[in-house]
């Protein structure tokens, strides 16, 4: 019954503080620039997925509707998935299972956010995902409770704030490379060292910016992909996972949702041994612990080895597990649903060889992207292989 | 079929095949919880925990080994809560599983799980959708911001103000009246008193109803569906799974979804064309060259959309809904019997649950444990929802038993 699935096109907009573009306006350049890269026009799409983050952000009630014209869902099957940070990445998730499924052919999927509608910072919108009875009176925001796992982190493995700021400048750096980018620099450990404590251990260059901007790819059947393009990009395997929402309960240092989310999504692909089939990784990274964090989840690395892992450049761009060659959500910016499509968008030029000053040195053959999300208990996970 | 400005092409003829009904995915339970004007006593977490034990229950299965992914239907605001799929997994068994959210209907999410089974990602999925409106004490001000910041919200200092425009100008191209509306409100709501689920069944003459208070004209306040809380849990799977199970399945034949545009300003007020489409997609689904089925659960969260509905998805032809009801064709023992159950308007309006409601109270029948409300020998519905004010999104299924 299941269809093999390519990604046949990617385009986004610039990730930035404040666009003057409304979240509709976003969702049409990045669906154009799809479109485009696909070779293929709107009249050919079948169905559209769409991902956004909270509505509160907008300050608009049923946001998936608002937005609906703006990615091309008019006159068509239109859907909004959703499942907060983890959105970005589950998009694609939800556009494979409109083709494997054999109810469509072609599948745009589009990754929309603007957070600078929130004034005067999009922190505030972040307080209403909390328990309204237990944590909102506690007047927590999301910096406050990754400080907690951060320390979690370096408390389990032993790892301090210098091993932890490398992947800032990783990926800071990567970023000066991508074009979009809203937050690329080159800079040193001490610079994140002597940055402004938000809530400690968490400075101010350890986090991801909140941004505007939209990202979107066209799925296709594996058909419908071979007549347009002789480099398709596949969709191998997909997974997704979600822990229990009493986080507070949970053992932070390891995302063990992720783990099983990554193990789903390896099983689908035939991927036995990640460390040595996944040639690049776009591992979330709205902080940069996230990315070691992350790494050990997707089984990349062991547990509390990450750190050692980047301080010995193997995920460099040129290393040999190269993570994060976009710049990730530290150097290229965190539009949230945005972001993660960002990263599938990365896995396709990577994989095609079209990513210009950013690709990779090694001959990348398999790719993973990961995304996560809601309270820190939710991760997504899609393989992509080039042809 | 009516044609429509905005809504020219219907998806290529390649895709939304015919589905074999032995190749089929069914529904292989179901449960729920609820279905109270409110519900004080329990949370919406308890809700959703009681309507998941009752479907696991109905559908044998064991969730901690059986299910392969769950998908919840909600939207924030409506859940006062952001990224409200944070709070789902524990209390319907879903913690350290696939689990996701569609901010859609119930109905999406049935499309949403049939789409994962057929590809293969799940042999069995669960689909939850809850309302818990008597928690929400601005439900005018969440259903304002559902309207475009800039373009529209200031003229909807009342959100049913659409609701009145669009039935002023539905009434007006298809020539039905506005008494047959009043109809369709007597009938449901008298439907309602059959139906245990039903917080506002009731007798109340035509009459009474166009004479109720005017809300947005020309629409009542007795043609307006009224709130309520319930928590819907479906289990479906396979077919695999779903020919050893022990209740009959109620096989999803077809099942499609649609959008029109969300100006306001440019709907086709008249047809909904979002119904017309999905329902072409899923009757082509499920092979019908016309949409007969021995009944139907469409959206009446309005009295008058539940014509236009009728309408639109080809049930009857363009400006004859309204004869028909006065000549009683809709009742429950006429040859088209529409919401026995009561609809919205008898059961209450279950925000996203209320496709999943439809679905289920069509399931019942098919299943023949409608009780009081049995239609004799009915083997087929067709099922409708459509997402409220101001979308132009729905969807539509076709389920039939064996």
């Amino acid at each position: 019954m299941r269809r093999r699935v390519a990604v046949i096109g990617a385009g986004m907009t610039l990730f930035r503080r404040r666009l003057l573009e409304t979240g509709k306006e976003l969702s049409f350049e990045a669906s154009r620039a799809a479109l485009d890269s696909a070779g293929v026009e709107l009249k050919d799409v079948d169905s559209v997925v769409m991902g956004t983050a909270p509505e509160a952000f907008d300050g608009v009630h049923m946001k998936g509707e608002y937005l609906l014209d703006g990615a091309g869902g008019v006159g068509r099957p239109y859907t909004r998935v959703y499942v907060g940070g983890g959105t970005g990445v589950f998009i694609p998730i939800a556009a494979y299972w409109h083709v494997a499924s054999g109810l469509s052919d072609v599948c745009l999927a589009v990754g929309e956010e603007k957070m600078s509608s929130v004034y005067p910072h999009p922190q505030g919108a972040f307080n209403s995902i909390f328990d309204q009875q237990l944590e909102r009176p506690l007047g927590v925001n999301l910096v406050w409770i990754f400080a907690l796992e951060m320390r979690r982190y370096m408390h389990k493995y032993g790892i301090k704030e210098e091993e932890i700021a490398e992947v800032a400048v990783k990926n800071k750096g990567n970023a000066l490379a991508h074009p979009c980018a809203q937050l690329a620099a080159k800079i040193t450990v001490e610079d994140v060292m002597k940055s402004e404590p938000m809530v400690w251990p968490v400075k101010r260059l350890d986090i991801s910016p909140p941004s505007d901007g939209a990202a979107a790819i066209v799925v296709a059947s594996e058909e419908v992909a071979k007549k347009l393009t002789p480099s398709p990009v596949w969709i191998d395997g997909v997974g997704w996972n979600i822990d229990s929402t009493y986080w507070t309960d949970r053992e932070l240092a390891y995302p063990l949702y992720l783990e099983k989310a990554a193990k789903m999504a390896y099983k689908m692909a035939g991927i036995s041994n990640p460390r040595k089939e996944i040639d690049v990784a776009e591992a979330y990274d709205p902080f940069d612990y996230k990315e070691l964090h992350h790494l050990e989840g997707l089984q990349l690395a062991g547990k509390g080895e990450a750190a050692r892992m980047t301080a010995e450049g193997i995920t460099q761009r040129n290393g040999e597990l190269p993570v994060n060659p976009s710049g990730g959500l530290l150097g290229v910016g965190n539009p949230i649903a945005a972001a993660g499509m960002m990263k599938i968008c990365e896995l396709f030029w990577q994989l095609r060889g079209e990513a210009g000053k950013r690709q990779v040195k090694k001959d990348a053959r398999t790719g993973v992207a990961q995304a996560w999300g809601d309270l820190m208990q939710f991760s997504s996970v899609v393989v992509m292989r080039s042809s | 079929m009516v044609p429509s400005r905005h809504f020219p092409v219907l998806p290529r003829q390649s895709i939304w095949e015919q589905i074999p009904m032995n190749d089929g995915i069914a529904i292989i339970g179901f449960g729920y919880s609820g279905f109270a004007r409110a519900t004080r006593s329990k949370s919406y977490k308890e809700l959703m925990f009681e309507a998941a034990s009752n479907a696991y229950s109905d559908a044998d299965i064991d969730v901690r080994k059986d299910v392969g992914s769950f998908v919840c239907c909600e939207e924030d605001l409506w859940e006062g809560t952001s990224i409200a799929d944070e709070y789902v997994p524990d209390q319907i068994g879903a913690a350290l599983r696939p689990t996701c959210t569609v901010t859609n209907d119930g109905l999406g999410g049935l499309a949403t799980a049939f789409m994962q089974i057929r590809s293969g990602l799940a042999d069995v999925v669960v689909v939850e959708a809850h309302s818990k409106l008597s928690d929400v004490s601005s439900k005018d001000d969440v259903a304002r911001f559902a309207y475009d910041p800039v373009f529209a919200r200031d003229l909807a200092s009342d959100p049913l103000m659409l609701a009145g425009l669009e039935m002023n100008r539905f009434l007006h191209e298809s020539g039905n009246d506005r008494e047959a509306c009043a109809d369709v409100a007597s009938l449901n709501m008298a439907n309602g008193l059959s139906n245990e689920r039903a917080s506002y069944g009731g007798r109340s003459t035509p009459a009474e109803v166009l004479s109720s208070e005017t809300l947005a004209f020309p629409l009542t306040a007795l043609e307006t569906s009224r709130p309520a809380d319930a928590c819907l849990v479906f289990v479906i799977s396979s077919d695999r799974l779903a020919k050893a199970s022990k209740n009959q399945p109620v096989w999803i034949r077809g099942i499609g979804w649609a959008s029109s545009t969300p100006w306001i300003q440019s709907m086709d007020m008249a047809h909904a064309a979002y119904a017309r489409l999905s329902s072409a997609v899923a009757y082509r689904m499920a092979g019908l060259a016309e949409p007969k089925a021995d009944l139907y659960e469409v959206d009446d969260t309005f009295a008058y959309k539940e014509l236009q509905h009728l309408e639109a998805i080809g049930v009857c032809g363009e400006g004859t809904s309204g004869k028909m009801i006065r000549k009683g064709c809709f009742s429950p023992d006429g040859d088209i019997p529409v919401n026995v159950s009561g609809g919205s308007l008898g059961v209450g309006h279950l925000v996203e649950a209320s496709g999943l409601h439809r679905a289920m109270e069509a399931c019942i029948q098919l299943r023949g444990q409608a009780g009081r409300m049995q239609i004799k020998g009915a083997r087929s519905a067709i099922v409708q929802a459509w997402r409220g004010l101001p979308t132009s999104s729905g969807a539509v299924a076709v389920l039939e038993a064996e």
